[in-house]
């Protein structure tokens, strides 16, 4: 049985390697990964779930990391936007100005990542139905739209 | 930032979970049941839910059961609403679950979390209370098996330290015909205006509702109404209207008024069934 | 009453500084800082405090704050001392300020005119949200030096700001901001800084973190205006418009901040880009219990744009004639003057008969405007035009500083925050075509720090590529004389017969004589004896507005911006007759940008612009509660567009350029939002025969209006 009573020590798997992390049972993986970890690539838009600007992958499915528990993932694989090194999707977003702020990019980045590896035939209404949990206000979405689909495409 | 501390569990085996369950309560923890734990997370931050310890039951083998046993399809109540809705094992449930919330959060909510939840939509509860579903409970005084319709008024009335291992339904069920529609102020990812799900069963038509009144439900009046033969369509489902069990809601959404005329429409649509 | 801590006494008169509780709920005015060494402990805290509140009458709408015996927002109002020039609030009512446009003769007008429509029109206050919340952080070193770490679109504004309000030296102050992840005008106010200044003196200067959550955000950090409006437009029956009469009610919510620059913007703009001669105008400006206002992209311009475009398409009905026509037929051009008296140019105003036709070419817009596609199906159009210039200080200013690396690349420093519309990177490209260089070979500070970057006024109002642009051209002719002078004394010629390009300076006679960059920047250094002549180079440039004027109060007379930039924008709606929902099909902009700097950063931001505006005409605005809270304040119900909810869009430019811009640009980072709003009710109140004069446009709005014109 896992369990955690006061602040303790974990042990989590993140991008790769084993990180021990001090934490509070109730610390969300998104305010660990970027108070203890320096891994700041997962904002905080909303920490209510709403925005998807905190997606991470975990076990290679998104997950939007303000409403996980630190504690939760303990025994999972997460993958942060750092853990991501020139992958085709951060190639898309670029050269489709996928972009403006680039606040919401490593969450939308993480979920196309995965929308890619998971469904690499996805029709629009996948990518619609994937997408959607994520927010960006500066863009038009179209740009975005034009990224996904050049790397299902695998025109990268 | 959940502003209060509880103790985090994650017990392997059903009985585990229970004698947590009771040894926090005699510590006057409050403890709770854990699933995906999007809602405790959420209402938490919010300073809406007090608890002192949480008890996750994600390593429970009973919980995440998802197949055939036998005739019968198990659900797990730890089971995310992304594998039911992937799976199309039960594809009036997938569907259903796969309008809840958004895409991502899909896959951190789970089918027990959702039905037992504080928010009044609960929609996964609507495939389940017509294709009269069971549940395997378990409790201080060990595991029963109940239909939903029992234990289900408004919300899932269990006993003190009770939770649900997992859901059974009759696999015939999974293959008849079935419409489901979400309705929305605007926007698709959003709360429902009015969720209709309906299961064609021996020629009569059986529905839930969700968004209508401020609790999920299902009416034998009204599908009494709806299956009355020999009048017309609309008269049908004014008829049935007159037995929607409680005030209609009326919020940020939608006023009650509109919510009439978009049931009327979606009840048309699912009367074509 | 028990008070905890030490009370800090407020500054009239700089109306934002956290104090007196003006508004009627419980949540949007800060009245209590609680400093701890985590959040969640803070967050304990802060539950632990209990605040009583005496009920007030409450103000809600700019309707309710003009009325004769409203309760007064402001008691003291014209008594807090003078901070902005032009702003003239009236004594004993809740009237923060009111323009007055009077230009021709209305009787005249009236006279010419064959057909009168009228309308009234509202739009609701709503919000940015812009992804990252407001967040700051604020230290005070032992010597007094406060560093403040704030994610804004003015950093030197918070400099000053922050020395008036607290009495201290602009000096000690220093502001660095990051990449900002979303402004829309929404961090161009000083908001958090000064509490989190005052959390960080009541810890000894500690370093203090305050970041709101996104319900604090949306709830009580300033938000876009509502108005209300009242327009009548006459035109003669051949659909020459010949009077305009416009009334603005502008909501500032509980304080002013740049509420009466919007409302003097919507009244020098407020005709849109058509030639009016007689044209009346009353923008009255209103103190109210809201959350106050401050710019939101597009400054005040969305809201005439919408009244203004909605009415010509009740005249151009009235007239039978194609709302495309129509508004060609009235396009402003050289020769007309503006609301404010403006001569108007070529240079000034663009081509908006260009845009017209070339959009046209994308949407047909005088044919096959409502077609009934299917049973309960019907596809329509509608357009708008739109006009927006800057409504910035007169006296704004901008700078660039160039210094150079040993390897001959170029670093540029000026005071522009990078919000996302990729304007730094107009910025080096403006310079590396001055220096005829590779882009690559020039590196843009990113993180503008107040004490070492130029000052720039504030990234706002679409100036910053305009401003910063001519700094910039300035610093390179700077450093293109300095590095000539010294390639004269290392090549011995005439600095007249040199060149800058390719990071050399050549002999024009002979390019091939050339001396590179990274052999003089730093000084040029004699082979042999090793002395060394020229010193490092360092580039200056500095931007004023030139010949903005304040309105006059009487008449409204006065240029507020440099050149206009105009543009039209059309929508396609699909419209369901039988559940009153709709889709967005197609959304097209065709908008003169004098000179496209970045193509697909312009079109990016359009195209962004045009999302934002599509997302307020159909689903943003704040929702009240009986108590005057606002019910909305999560992102799970203040609803954006997302993702596979977004028509197809068709953005194309037009290049008339504005003689006084760096190449010819014009500003356009807000303006693909302006129309949209406009575009989006006319084409659904084509499609469902209704006046759909608010926004947003909801499938329960249509409902509700078709249902009341049954009744």
């Amino acid at each position: 049985m896992i369990q955690i009573r006061d602040i303790s020590t974990i042990e989590l798997d993140i991008n790769g390697e084993k990180r021990k992390v001090t934490v509070r049972a109730a610390d969300t993986l998104l305010h660990t990964l970027r108070e203890q970890l320096g891994l700041t690539g997962a904002k905080a838009g909303c920490e209510n779930g709403d925005c998807g600007a905190c997606t991470v992958l975990v076990d290679g499915w998104p997950i939007k990391s303000c409403l996980m528990l630190a504690v939760e993932a303990v025994g999972h694989s997460v993958t942060t936007i750092e853990g991501l090194k020139n992958a085709p999707t951060q190639k898309a977003f670029f050269e489709n100005w996928g972009f403006q702020c680039g606040y919401c990019t490593s969450g939308f980045i993480m979920n196309c990542h995965a929308l890619a590896t998971i469904h690499p035939g996805a029709d629009d209404d996948t990518i619609a139905d994937w997408l959607q949990s994520n927010i960006c206000r500066c863009t038009s979405y179209e740009e975005i739209a034009n990224a996904v689909k050049q790397v299902l495409k695998k025109d990268i | 930032m959940i502003p209060f501390d509880f103790e985090y569990y994650r017990p392997d085996s059903i009985s585990q979970a229970v004698d947590l369950f009771m040894s926090l309560t005699r510590q006057a923890k409050k403890p709770m049941y854990y699933g995906g734990g999007t809602e405790i997370i959420s209402m938490a931050r919010a300073n809406n839910i007090y608890t002192g310890g949480v008890i996750d039951i994600k390593g429970i083998p009973e919980c995440n059961k998802f197949g055939y046993e036998g005739t019968d399809l198990v659900i797990g109540a730890a089971t995310t609403l992304t594998k039911i809705s992937d799976s199309n094992l039960f594809p009036m449930l997938g569907i259903t679950v796969a309008r809840i919330a958004d895409h991502t959060i899909q896959g951190k909510i789970t089918l027990g979390g959702n039905i037992t939840g504080t928010i009044m939509y609960r929609e996964a509860s609507l495939p389940l209370l017509i294709a009269d579903c069971r549940l395997s409970i378990a409790g201080p005084g060990g595991t029963r098996e109940a239909l939903l319709s029992q234990v289900f008024d408004r919300r899932i009335r269990l006993e003190e330290g009770e939770f649900i291992t997992h859901f059974i339904i009759d696999s015939h069920i999974t293959s008849l015909p079935f419409f489901h529609r979400k309705a929305t102020k605007i926007d698709k990812i959003d709360y429902p205006l009015i969720t209709v799900v309906a299961l064609k069963k021996d020629n009569r038509i059986l529905v839930g509702f969700s968004g209508l009144c401020d609790f999920p439900f299902r009416s034998l009046e009204m599908e009494d109404s709806l299956n009355q033969p020999g009048i017309s369509k609309k008269d049908r489902i004014q008829n049935a209207m007159a037995y929607i069990p409680a005030p209609i809601v009326e919020d940020i959404h939608g006023s009650a008024m509109y919510r009439r005329f978009v049931l009327e429409n979606i009840l048309s649509d699912a009367l074509e069934l | 009453m028990k008070i905890v801590g030490k009370t800090v006494p407020r500054k009239e008169g700089l109306d934002k500084v956290t104090g007196a509780a003006k508004y009627n709920d419980d949540i949007r005015e800060p009245v209590a800082i609680v400093v701890a060494d985590t959040e969640y402990q803070a967050q304990q805290a802060a539950y632990l405090i209990n605040v009583e509140y005496e009920p007030l009458p409450v103000v809600r709408t700019p309707s309710q704050a003009i009325e004769e015996g409203a309760p007064l927002i402001h008691e003291n109002l014209g008594h807090y001392g003078k901070e902005i020039d032009d702003v003239y609030p009236v004594p004993g009512t809740n009237i923060a300020d009111h323009t007055k446009i009077r230009k021709g003769n209305m009787d005249k007008g009236w006279e010419e005119s064959d057909v009168v429509v009228e309308g009234e029109y509202f739009m609701p206050k709503s919000d940015h949200i812009a992804m990252e919340t407001r967040n700051v952080r604020v230290k005070i070193d032992p010597t007094g030096k406060v560093r403040v770490y704030s994610s804004t679109q003015s950093p030197h504004a918070i400099k000053a700001e922050l020395a008036l309000a607290f009495n201290l030296d602009e000096g000690d102050i220093i502001v660095t901001a990051p990449l900002v992840g979303g402004g829309f005008g929404g961090k161009a106010p000083v908001n958090l800084e000064f509490i989190a200044y005052i959390a960080s003196r009541a810890v000894g200067g500690r370093l203090v973190r305050l970041a709101n959550t996104r319900e604090e955000d949306i709830a009580t950090s300033p938000t876009k205006i509502g108005i209300e409006a009242k327009i009548k437009l006459g035109a003669t029956k051949d659909g020459i418009l010949k009077a305009a009469e416009l009334r603005y009610l502008v909501d500032a919510g509980a304080y002013s901040d740049t509420a009466p620059r919007m409302a003097k913007t919507m009244a020098s703009n407020g005709t849109g880009p058509y030639n009016i001669e007689n044209v009346w105008c009353d923008s009255i400006c209103l103190y109210t219990n809201n959350t106050y206002s401050t710019s939101f992209r597009g400054f005040g311009n969305i809201a005439h744009t919408f009244c203004m475009e909605r009415t010509l398409d009740k005249l151009a009905k009235a007239l039978n004639m194609s709302p495309f026509e129509l508004r060609l037929k009235n396009a402003i051009g050289p020769g007309h003057t503006s609301a404010t008296q403006v001569k108007i140019t070529r240079s000034s105003v663009g081509d908006l008969e260009k845009c017209l036709h070339r959009l046209n070419e994308l949407i047909d817009m005088e044919r096959s405007l409502r077609v009934e596609e299917a049973k309960d199906k019907i596809i329509a159009k509608g357009m708008s035009c739109f006009w927006k210039t800057s409504a910035s200080n007169t006296d704004a200013i901008s700078g660039a500083i160039l210094t150079f690396n040993k390897d001959g690349s170029i670093n540029l420093i000026c005071g522009v925050m990078e919000i996302g519309s990729g304007v730094k990177t107009g910025l080096a490209q403006i310079l590396a075509e001055r220096m005829n260089m590779e882009v690559d070979k020039i590196h843009v500070q990113m993180e503008v720090n107040t004490e070492s970057s130029p000052k720039h006024w504030k990234t706002v109002a679409s100036m910053s590529t305009f401003m910063a642009g001519r700094a910039v051209l300035a610093a390179a002719d700077d450093a293109i004389r300095q590095l000539k002078d010294i390639g004269a004394m290392v090549m011995r010629v005439d600095p007249s017969q040199l060149e800058v390009g390719g990071q050399k300076v050549y002999m024009k006679s002979d390019p091939d004589n050339y001396v590179q960059f990274k052999d003089i920047v730093h000084g040029f250094k004699h082979q042999g004896g090793g002395n060394a002549v020229g010193g490092q180079i360092i580039g200056k440039g500095t931007y004023i507005m030139e010949n903005l004027t304040i309105l006059d109060l009487d008449t409204g007379k006065g240029r507020m911006g440099p050149a206009w930039t105009v543009g039209v924008q059309a929508v396609e709606v699909e419209y369901n007759t039988k559940e009153h929902t709709y889709k967005l099909l197609k959304a097209a902009t065709v908008l003169d940008a004098g000179r496209v700097i970045n193509p697909q950063a312009a079109k990016g931001v359009v195209m962004g612009g045009m999302s934002m505006g599509l997302s307020l005409g159909s689903r943003e605005a704040f929702i009240y509660g009986r108590d005057g809270g606002i019910l909305n304040s999560s992102l799970r119900t203040y609803k954006v567009m997302r993702f596979g909810e977004h028509p197809d869009y068709l953005v194309e430019f037009i290049e008339t350029p504005a003689q006084n811009g760096p190449y010819g640009a014009r500003g356009f980072g807000e303006h693909g939002i302006l129309g949209m709003p406009a575009a989006l009710a006319n084409a659904l109140s084509r499609a469902t025969g209704l006046e759909l004069d608010q926004v947003p446009i909801n499938p329960e709005l249509i409902w509700k209006m078709k249902t009341e014109a049954l009744s």
